[in-house]
């Protein structure tokens, strides 16, 4: 099947004759004998299989665990055992683990050097938040953050580029590795096929509407991982760099398809901070780095924590099937639970969002504040003239079988005063609005009850009164 | 003198650049099978049918095993013998195991399971202990009832009565590592690797399924990847199929559960309702007291009777009781057979008290510590020269007699008056109450709380047998050291502590102590590494072992320089005999060319224990280990959303053999010990299906959850019994520090409301209940 070419610890490798959605994690460890990174759950949640994989804009963390190996063509990928230098010189993340007592069971310890190391590298300070995705039975984790701490300063190794400078003195002179695509993979009759534009998967997918598109994997991966699913035929769409831009085009923002959640964060930092505070918490920093906007939206998930707040936006969903593109607004798009207004062969290219809403706030309640899947997360978005509600644009995750907004809710908000009164008389319009469930993450009266209080808290949020247990300094 | 010096983890350098092995690391013979178990989707019902045509049609496949298989079906027990490896005929759990594939890769062994036909004619399920009540399904003839008093006369005497009850929730383990073992078939018997906490238990186990003798199984466990108490007992199912498997096909066999299997099968923390009914007086102070523990134990007894004995003999915590009745159910539910968690019990019985103490500082309106103080066993007298108690001297001044506990145990050593005085001052305790008063009058919707509990835990197993531990010392003629004890290392630094006993024995570097898998063909009839016990133990029969040899080479050397052994000196890697010195090296090769054995076992059993569990008397610990723990919360009454801002510990490890060890486990525990708490949820379906059966949907501690202040200090005192360097127990006494956090969130949902109800809040504290609370508090 497809040869997959990448740069394994510094050494070039070859794989081919395994089914497409074979995982590095279990790559590195049955075929290649390189045990230190290891399987803690298999799905992507606990870390144990962080490996550091390098491409063209960088290096960042990611799941071996459901990372597939035609993922990884042309980039380097960098486990435990590539961390130390090439005299098996410490790393000085490894030194500072060890003089603060940073492991002890060692069996998390592999995921967090590398999750260590990549941070160090990209001189990343926010430790709570590149470990996120790393967990620790053992320690409680603070001997981990004073090692963490103590290596700031110290010099990023030089083996730490390596991966870099290998990968651009190859795609300069064009050789493999770089920019094109697994051997083997061409043309529309393939099981697996790696397009390089979104043109060439337009007409693979038209010629292949059973398919299944994976780009980042994250989900994907666990039907392979835990449903133990065999997939086919599949297309990657990690190579289609036209779908992986961010464009302001005057008041709009448009994002690309295969805009990761770390990009597509990045760049709301400064337009949407209260949403890019969410997209922190949106699951971890591995996942963040493989996530892509489109396929958090094509999922359909009835939590998953941007389309609510896409939708609060008013963003606008571009799908493309062959050569027709359409647009229609995001919340149209989910029809019922896991049912979306997607045709055979249609793919979702990108999604729009206006570049400023001030009054954007997004509130994300689960039982742990990181890593974590929603319970429930509203999103208002209500403009306010002379004291009146002008606007409201409201949207909830885990209230429905799709992200949903509160028509009803909003309705009683408009051209109302924003006042404590029509905020206590638009709550009952939550009923009309949503009938949640009770699962394993909440009960309906705890959604019902925390998704009224959260006008509330929007109410006072505006008013500057804190309402965030998060920013409550010791 | 290593012991005492705050050296690393042994493994430290391998675990941080991926060359520690663990047992899925260990490259097996060529040919290695790989095993899994298809499960039970029913609680309870009678197999009326089972196709497993497909299973052993699937590609790989080698080999299927059902029930039908084994006339004598192998028992995993580690208890009761009711644990068949494969269900008889009928299910008791969602989970259990029903039959096992052989397969060529762990992923089409896994698949395979997948495909198996199985119907089921439904039974009745008992899921709580509420039905299980009713329906009296229980473990033991009826409830265990342990008095001491006249509890109902004291309460019914008492100026006020507060009553209760809430419920905590269970705990999974959560090891890295998820269960695995290995068999390999030898000429003459089975050589097994587990990752278990329990080598012998597994040896024993493999040997009955097998119909070996023990002397043909030899069980190796270098390190587990985290341990918790869940790899004491729920490892023997994998080793027992392995085994069989290997056996059977002649072939080695290794069986490793994925996570959602991992936590779908075994054993978890016992949740539990606790019922309590006290008589106070106007200081707080507990006059009588009932508790009623409703624990659920799951389908099989494990190890759940000496759980719920644990459970009632931490009912008192550090609180004098005179009039005390405990009654505990342990109850049989159709869910996973609840097992040893860290603290086997203790946090649950702790829990309870803490709770009652709560409930009297709200009820009085008293300050919740000065409530506490006022139930406070009385302090330990000092002992000793310059101390003006000089015990049984004529005119000595009388010693206050000790308060005896609820199990008439003298309680000797109590240090909680002085460990709490200092804490409360360190953590500008009573300061910080104010302030958090003054804060939450300013704000609206955030409330802080605070709370200090203390810590009192018995350090011994309770089956008093197992009190015992043996080790293997080798001293070779270069003068390295091989070191073997039957404890196991699971992260706690278990092997780096007896080496520095070892070392510190010989006079030489750590270094110099080569440690070495725990093996069962090394040192016979372990206990398991558990109930703390571990470097009390082995620290000490490794010492025993170290000082035979030592005192034969000090024998030695004495002869030949024609002085006493008694004037040889074994210190900075040398032996000093009459003014000259020589390399330990150098001892050892002239010592082995003497013709002397350098090799020895040693052997350790605990001295002073007596228990009567029937009758829930005698002195079932060596001693008790303290600490205290000040923790300080926020929470939004908006959403229950709930944040640890600062935590204060001060910990009692005896003379620590190893500080930065020490404040390690000190750390994690109470990490755990809050997750246990707070955001550590499992939710069973009505089906009793465990829903939270992965990462995703339960939720351990995150780097984040720690608290954002966490100071960490050891009380540094010796410990008043012979244990190995004066030291204390330390792996599981920490973990209920974490108790503190429940009780700071109490305390914030109680700053809610006009002190007119008690915020009963149930474990774990979720921001769900958190914020029911809160509106039960506003009467909404």
């Amino acid at each position: 099947m497809t040869e997959v070419a990448f740069l394994l610890n510094g050494t070039p490798v070859r794989v081919a004759g395994h089914a497409p959605t074979r995982t590095l994690l279990d790559y590195l460890r049955e075929d290649k004998h390189l045990c230190g990174t290891k399987e803690g759950c298999n799905e992507g949640d606990c870390g144990a299989c962080t490996v550091m994989v390098t491409d063209a804009n960088g290096a960042q963390a990611l799941n071996a665990c459901i990372l597939f190996l035609p993922q990884l063509h042309g980039k380097a990928v960098r486990t435990v055992e590539g961390m130390s230098g090439p005299n098996a010189e410490l790393h000085p993340v490894q030194t500072e683990m060890i003089t603060h007592h940073g492991s002890q069971c060692g069996f998390c310890t592999p995921g967090f050097i590398v999750s260590m190391a990549v941070a160090h590298a990209q001189t990343r300070r926010d430790h709570d938040t590149t470990l996120a995705g790393n967990l620790c039975r053992c320690t409680g984790y603070a001997p981990i953050i004073r090692a963490a701490i103590a290596a700031e300063t110290a010099p990023i190794p030089a083996w730490m580029a390596a991966d870099q400078v290998i990968l651009s003195a190859q795609i300069s002179s064009g050789r493999s590795g770089g920019a094109d695509s697994p051997s083997g993979s061409s043309g529309a009759t393939s099981d697996v096929f790696c397009p390089t534009n979104s043109d060439d998967l337009a007409d693979w997918y038209m010629a292949n509407p059973d398919a299944t598109l994976i780009a980042g994997a994250t989900d994907v991966g666990l039907w392979v991982t835990k449903q133990l699913r065999d997939l086919a035929p599949v297309a990657f769409l990690n190579g289609v760099s036209d779908l992986q831009h961010i464009e302001r085009q005057s008041d709009q923002l448009h994002i690309g398809a295969g805009v990761t959640i770390t990009a597509l964060r990045k760049a709301l930092v400064p337009l949407h901070p209260s949403f890019a505070e969410m997209l922190r918490r949106y699951s971890s920093e591995q996942v963040r780095n493989a996530a892509t906007i489109g396929g958090n939206i094509a999922n359909g998930s009835p939590i998953g924590d941007a389309p609510p707040a896409l939708i609060a936006l008013g963003a606008t969903l571009h799908l493309r099937r062959g050569a027709q593109m359409r647009s229609l607004p995001l919340e149209k798009f989910f029809i019922e639970y896991r049912r979306q207004d997607r045709q055979p062969g249609e793919f979702v290219a990108g999604v729009s969002i206006p570049a400023e809403a001030p009054a954007l706030r997004c509130y994300k309640i689960s039982k742990r504040f990181d890593q974590d899947i929603s319970a429930v997360l509203g999103c208002f978005n209500v403009t306010i003239k002379d004291n009146t509600v002008f606007s409201a644009r409201i949207a909830f995750g885990g209230m429905a079988g799709i992200p949903k907004r509160a028509a009803e809710v909003e309705a009683a908000l408009l051209g109302q005063p924003w006042t404590p009164a029509t905020i206590d008389t638009a709550l009952p319009a939550f009923e009309k609005d949503f009938q949640p469930l009770s699962d394993m993450r909440a009960s309906a009266a705890y959604r019902l009850t925390v998704a009224q209080n959260l006008l509330t808290r929007y109410f006072h949020d505006l008013a500057g009164i804190p309402t965030n247990v998060l920013e409550v300094q010791p | 003198m290593s012991m005492g010096k705050p050296l690393p983890h042994d493994s430290a350098p391998l675990h941080v650049s991926g060359a520690a092995r663990y047992l899925d690391d260990i490259a097996l013979p060529a040919g290695t099978l790989h095993l899994a178990f298809g499960l039970s989707t029913c609680a309870h019902g009678d197999i009326t049918a089972m196709d497993l045509s497909a299973v052993r049609a699937a590609p790989s496949v080698v080999a299927v095993y059902s029930a039908d298989d084994f006339p004598n079906m192998p028992d995993c027990s580690p208890s009761a013998h009711d644990e068949p490896l494969l269900a008889i005929g009928r299910v008791h759990y969602i989970g259990q195991q029903v039959f096992l594939v052989v397969a060529e890769s762990h992923l089409a062994a896994r698949k395979a399971a997948r495909l198996a036909r199985i119907t089921y004619a439904d039974l009745p399920a008992l899921l709580t202990v509420d039905q299980a009540l009713a329906a009296n399904s229980r473990f033991e003839a009826g409830p265990v009832i342990w008095a001491k008093g006249d509890a109902a006369a004291a309460i019914t005497s008492a100026p006020q009565i507060i009553e209760g009850s809430f419920n905590v929730g269970g705990q999974e383990h959560f090891y890295l590592e998820g269960q695995i073992a290995a068999a390999v078939p030898q000429e003459d018997g089975m050589h097994i690797y587990s990752s278990t906490q329990h080598p012998t238990e597994i040896q024993h186990k493999v040997a009955h399924a097998l119909h070996l003798p023990m002397s043909a199984v030899r069980v190796e466990t270098r390190r587990m990847g985290g341990g918790f108490g869940g790899k004491e007992s729920q490892g023997n199912a994998l080793a027992i199929a392995c085994a069989l498997a290997a056996r059977a096909t002649g072939r080695a066999c290794k069986l490793r559960y994925d996570r959602d299997d991992d936590m779908m099968i075994t054993g978890k923390r016992h949740d539990l309702r606790i019922h309590y009914r006290a008589g106070i007086d106007a200081s707080g102070r507990v006059l009588g007291l009932e508790f009623t523990h409703l624990l659920r134990c799951g389908w099989s007894q494990d190890l759940s009777l000496p759980v719920a004995d644990r459970a009632m003999l931490h009912a008192d915590n550090c609180y004098h009781l005179p009039d005390i009745r405990i009654t505990s159910h342990r109850l049989k539910t159709n869910t996973q057979s609840a097992t040893a968690y860290r603290g086997f019990g203790g946090p649950q019985g702790m829990i309870g008290i803490e709770r009652v103490m709560d409930h009297a500082a709200f009820a009085t309106g008293l300050e919740p510590l000065a409530v506490r103080r006022a139930n406070f066993y009385r302090a330990a007298e000092p002992t000793g020269p310059g101390t003006g108690h000089r015990i049984g001297a004529k005119y000595s001044p009388p010693n206050a007699a000790p308060q005896s506990t609820p199990y008439f145990m003298e309680v000797e050593d109590f240090i909680g008056h002085e460990l709490v005085a200092q804490l409360e001052k360190t953590s500008g305790y009573q300061a910080r109450r104010a302030a958090i008063a003054q804060w939450n009058a300013a704000s609206p919707i955030l409330k802080r709380g605070l709370a200090l509990t203390p810590v009192k835990f018995g350090v011994s197993f309770t089956l008093t047998w197992l009190n015992q531990a043996g080790a293997l010392v080798h001293v070779y003629q270069d003068g390295s050291i091989h070191l073997n004890h039957g404890g196991t290392e699971m992260g706690q630094g278990l092997n780096q502590k007896v080496a520095q006993v070892a070392a510190s024995v010989f006079g030489v570097n750590t270094g110099q102590v080569h440690i070495t898998a725990t093996d069962t063909g090394k040192v016979p009839n372990t206990s398991a590494t558990a109930a703390s016990s571990g470097s009390d133990l082995n620290g000490k029969a490794a010492q025993a072992a170290c000082e035979t040899i030592r005192q034969r080479m000090a024998d030695f050397i004495a002869a030949k320089h024609g002085c006493s052994p008694d004037t040889v000196r074994f210190e900075d890697g040398s032996v000093k005999v009459a003014g000259e010195v020589f390399a330990f090296a150098q001892v050892a090769a002239w010592a082995y060319q003497a013709r002397i054995s350098l090799s020895s076992t040693g052997f350790y059993s605990t001295p002073k224990i007596t228990w009567d569990r029937v009758k829930g008397a005698g002195r079932p610990f060596l001693y008790f280990a303290y600490g205290a723990a000040v923790t300080e919360v926020v929470i939004d009454t908006l959403t229950g959303e709930n944040r640890i801002l600062r935590a204060d510990l001060l910990h009692d490890t005896g003379t620590s053999l190893n500080p930065a060890l020490d404040i390690g486990q000190i750390e994690g525990a109470y990490v755990q010990g809050a997750g246990w708490l707070t955001t550590e949820e499992l939710v069973w379906n009505d089906k009793g299906l465990l829903t939270t059966h992965a990462p995703s949907t339960y939720k351990i501690p995150a780097c984040s959850d720690r608290p954002d202040v966490f100071n960490v200090a050891l009380w540094g005192k010796p410990n008043r019994e012979d244990t190995v360097g004066k030291s204390k127990a330390v792996g599981e006494p920490p973990f209920m520090l974490g108790i503190s956090a429940f009780f700071a969130l109490s305390d914030a949902v109680a700053a809610c409301g006009d002190g007119s109800v008690y915020p009963d809040l149930d474990a774990p504290a979720t921001p769900e209940r958190v914020l029911f609370a809160v509106q039960r508090q506003r009467h909404v």
